[in-house]
């Protein structure tokens, strides 16, 4: 199409705002849906022109209750039509959109409006204007609650609650008696204004007020929108929070600059249902998405007859054979194109059918690691799926996966326009136009996370491969180093170890010492079903554990760890020498792992530090006595004797020059 | 948040000296209490008190050897089920009645059944006016989906359900006849915590916003006590005790009955 082509190349100087943006989207698409979203089962279009129209209204309803340029303007709710038009219509005024986590408890809510000065919010529903209601006594500033869905709240009569509806009747009547009003605001609007202020999760500390201006996110989008081909012709789904800056990035940013539809789904609940009957051609989702589908995939195979099974086993092989060539058009045999595209018609086509992935033609993910074999099993059957890396503070990404070069295990080469690099202390640093202005009200973590020439700390460690992809390897302050100066990036190592499906969950030990030990938990289930499958008999866990048959599994899947780990000039000195397989699962009712899994190092070195100990000796076996809490909160004693046992390491590739 | 303020209106139904009895077992024993508008009475009482057979009785299920049920100005000795759920009287069940092949959506349609206009015919075509009126229908049984946020199992067959779910689903097609009158038999009978305080906020929102009036009957003295305006308890087929749950609950008499004092 010849329009699609002028917007992703076009630089439009004077649309330097999401308000004028939006402008220009609805004179150029007009009817074209900017927003869908299933209700009463049934899906609602909202073309451009349309959307226009309401955002006119709520920002002249926003006038009205006397909103003024530079007014913190707080959203909480999930993904609706309705939420992004109020977004707009707020940057519209010049004031700023403060969105917060629809799941936020009442102090976190109370955090963010009292820190931002937000004196109007708007609410999705009741729960959401509860929360608001509770916190107003502690938020003098708050004044004005305006709420989307009515439902149960027909005995609110508080004279400062005004429902959408009513707004934007307030509005119109606005309007009409100032008809220039809207255009001279929009008009007043300029790119280095701020856009937008997300709160950061803060998993350290209280969250951070990001301050990201329409330069900052408008330059992001359009670079991304040319280097990924995105049209008007896209569809999203936005079923991430929309205070989460990839939300807000997907269904906002891009969204109005590419002039794409977003899709919201009817509830959270609905997601998968609503995925396939929408099929995105753009799609993100977090590894813990991807990894779901595929289990549920694989379990729901497990029950299908053995014809469906054994056609399923066969094309997956063949495709994990050849679909990855295919997918990156290297060249791939004739007969095997042939069988691939039998597959197709078999099996891998209406498997993304299911998973409501027909129609993607880029899908990111992005958060957590994603295991190897997870990631090019959708790759295999033609889903572009790819890696990004980046932070709020970047407005979104630094560094992304070109089409034609995705790799499961790095996270890309540097963005366009982004200049990233690596600091002595192995911190990944960025430079570029998508930097966010500040903290807001924060000067001091402003100054300590942004350099005075642009550089932008992001707390992540980092290693550069050979050909310029960046590798994220841990948390700056978890990476230690080897006492030969190797570096030693236990989390990196660990998730390697819990990509096998045997391995429950591992813990690297390194720092200081030459060379790299681990615990290790066993998957009860995987590691269960294996054991009876080879005829080994077993009574308990710790049995099971114990047996040299599954130290032997697991010492397989440690040489192939340290395998990979010699591929790596940087890392080839954390391979594993030494292991042992734990007694029992590290648990969060012992303290050992937190209730999201992540392991409490010092705890677990303080409590089995008997056991680190013989790792870096030459022991041979090892006694533990172990406090356990049962469940019902008694606690007793585990006694046990455990192996210790050598893994094969590999020689280092040769380290690169320079 | 604002109190709800509540105004219960006039007698809706009526029930006057009934008596019921199975052959020589006696049931219900010359039992009268009435049901005010908008207001939700609980029927309360030990196993076997009678409630389930005062319910069938309301709405015909059961017909009384005497006494009489007076329901929106008409006096009835034997109510006819059918007449009853035209009239506005509509119900749940203790061991849920749903159609379990049939999906969420389809079971409450059939909510909608006296409510259609056009005959097996048109229906059975799927023409003319009958398409019309379905999508209206259908436009109704969205509303209770939503309202009842079962969006995600609209599709799904009701066996597969949850049973706490089911329950819900239940409740959603006694809505779908737009009830004036609705009786809930056990509505939280073998609910965990969570999906009970769920069923309670349906109840009072049904209450709420639809300005149903409620009549249920319930084993959970807390949840009774919570969500009622008023409560009748029976023991041994006769009522012993009618009034505000605060009055009820210090009432001797039903500490005795729910106790197990000799009779």
């Amino acid at each position: 199409m010849s329009t699609s082509a002028a917007v992703r190349g076009a630089f439009d100087p004077n649309a330097d705002t999401f308000p004028k943006l939006l402008i220009r989207n609805a004179n150029r698409f007009g009817d074209r849906p900017a927003y869908r979203e299933k209700e009463f089962g049934i899906w609602q279009t909202f073309g451009w022109a349309e959307s226009l129209a309401n955002v006119r209204a709520i920002a002249c309803g926003l006038a009205a209750l006397g909103a003024k340029r530079g007014d913190k303007i707080a959203l909480i709710g999930d993904n609706r039509p309705r939420l992004y038009w109020t977004i707009a219509a707020i940057q519209a005024i010049g004031g700023v959109p403060v969105p917060v986590y629809q799941d936020s408890v009442a102090e976190e809510v109370q955090y963010v409006l009292d820190h931002a000065e937000v004196g109007i919010a708007y609410a999705e529903d009741q729960e959401q204007v509860d929360k608001l209601l509770g916190n107003m006594a502690r938020c003098p500033k708050l004044k004005t609650v305006i709420y989307e869905d009515g439902r149960g709240m027909r005995h609110y009569d508080q004279p400062f609650l005004f429902s959408l509806e009513r707004l934007e009747d307030i509005g119109r009547k606005f309007d009409a008696e100032h008809p220039q009003f809207f255009e001279q605001e929009v008009a007043k609007g300029r790119g280095s204004d701020i856009s937008i202020i997300p709160y950061t999760s803060g998993t350290t500390g209280r969250p951070k007020g990001v301050m990201l201006s329409f330069d900052n996110l408008i330059e992001t989008s359009r670079r991304s929108v040319a280097f990924d081909k995105l049209s008007e012709t896209e569809d999203v789904l936005a079923y991430l929070p929309p205070a989460w800056i990839g939300q807000h990035y997907f269904s906002f940013g891009q969204a109005m600059v590419a002039g794409f539809c977003v899709n919201c789904p009817e509830s959270g609940a609905t997601v998968q249902t609503d995925l396939r009957e929408i099929g995105p051609t753009f799609y993100f989702a977090p590894p813990r998405v991807w990894e779901g589908l595929l289990t549920q995939l694989m379990v729901r195979m497990e029950d299908a007859g053995w014809l469906k099974r054994k056609a399923f086993v066969y094309f997956i092989d063949h495709a994990r054979r050849v679909g990855l060539g295919i997918l990156e058009g290297k060249s791939v045999g004739l007969l095997d194109r042939l069988l691939y595209a039998l597959g197709e018609l078999l099996i891998y086509g209406p498997l993304k059918n299911v998973l409501g992935l027909s129609r993607v033609r880029i899908a990111y993910t992005a958060g957590e690691a994603l295991g190897p074999d997870i990631f090019n099993f959708y790759r295999a059957i033609g889903v572009n799926l790819k890696q990004l890396y980046g932070q709020t503070e970047s407005s979104v990404y630094l560094t992304i996966q070109s089409d034609n070069d995705v790799r499961g295990d790095t996270v890309g080469p540097p963005a366009p326009g982004m200049e990233v690099r690596i600091d002595d202390a192995g911190e990944v640093l960025y430079r570029g136009p998508s930097v966010f202005v500040g903290y807001y009200k924060n000067d001091e973590a402003t100054r300590s996370t942004k350099t005075a020439d642009g550089w932008v700390h992001t707390g992540d460690a980092g290693v550069f491969t050979t050909d310029g992809h960046l590798k994220i390897i841990d948390r700056v302050k978890d990476v230690g180093r080897l006492s030969g100066g190797g570096l030693f990036a236990p989390k990196y190592i660990e998730n390697k170890l819990k990509f096998f499906p045997y391995i429950l969950e591992a813990v690297a030990h390194g720092a200081g010492h030459d060379h790299v030990t681990a615990f290790v938990n066993i998957d009860l289930g995987a590691v269960g079903n294996w054991a009876e499958r080879q005829g080994i008999a077993y009574t308990s866990y710790q049995d099971l554990a114990s047996k040299p048959e599954v130290y032997g599994l697991i010492r397989s899947n440690i040489e192939q760890v340290n395998r990979d780990l010699a591929q790596d000039p940087d890392l080839a000195a954390s391979q594993i020498k030494r292991f042992l397989i734990l007694h029992k699962e590290l648990d969060p009712d012992d303290g050992e792992i937190t209730r999201t899994r992540k392991v409490r190092r010092n705890i677990v070195a303080e409590r089995y530090a008997a056991l680190i100990d013989a790792l870096y000796s030459d022991r041979k076996d090892v006694d533990i006595e172990a406090k356990v809490t049962f469940e019902d909160g008694r606690m007793g004693k585990i006694k046990a004797r455990l192996r210790i046992e050598d893994a094969a390491t590999v020689a280092p590739a040769m380290k690169k020059a320079g | 948040m604002a109190a709800p303020v509540k105004t219960v209106g006039d007698v809706l139904l009526k029930v006057e000296n009934i008596s019921l009895s199975f052959g020589a077992v006696k049931a219900i024993t010359d039992v009268s209490f009435e049901i005010r508008e908008h207001e939700i009475l609980a029927i309360i009482g030990p196993n076997g008190a009678g409630k389930s057979s005062m319910l069938n009785c309301i709405n015909g299920f059961y017909h009384p050897q005497e006494g009489a049920v007076t329901y929106r100005g008409l006096k009835r000795h034997d109510v006819d089920p059918h007449e009853a759920a035209s009239r506005g009287i509509a119900r749940t069940f203790q061991n849920i009645a749903l159609f379990k092949g049939m999906t969420t959506l389809d079971n409450i349609m059939t909510g909608r059944n006296l409510k259609m206009k056009r005959g097996l015919f048109w229906q059975a075509l799927w023409a003319g006016p009958a398409i019309a009126e379905e999508i209206e229908h259908r436009r109704k049984v969205e509303d209770i989906i939503d309202f009842l946020e079962i969006q995600s199992v609209r599709k799904v067959p009701v066996g597969r359900l949850p049973y706490g779910l089911q329950k819900r689903v239940e409740l959603g097609r006694a809505l779908a006849a737009e009830p004036t009158l609705l009786l809930l038999d056990e509505p939280m009978a073998g609910m965990n915590l969570e999906e009970k305080q769920d069923m309670c906020r349906f109840i009072l929102d049904v209450n709420d916003e639809f300005g149903t009036t409620i009549c249920l009957i319930e084993h959970d003295m807390g949840v009774v006590m919570d969500i009622s305006d008023r409560v009748v308890v029976l023991d041994y087929g006769r009522k012993i005790a009618d009034g505000a749950p605060d009055v009820v609950r210090k009432d001797q008499a039903v500490i005795d009955a729910y106790l197990g004092v000799q009779h």
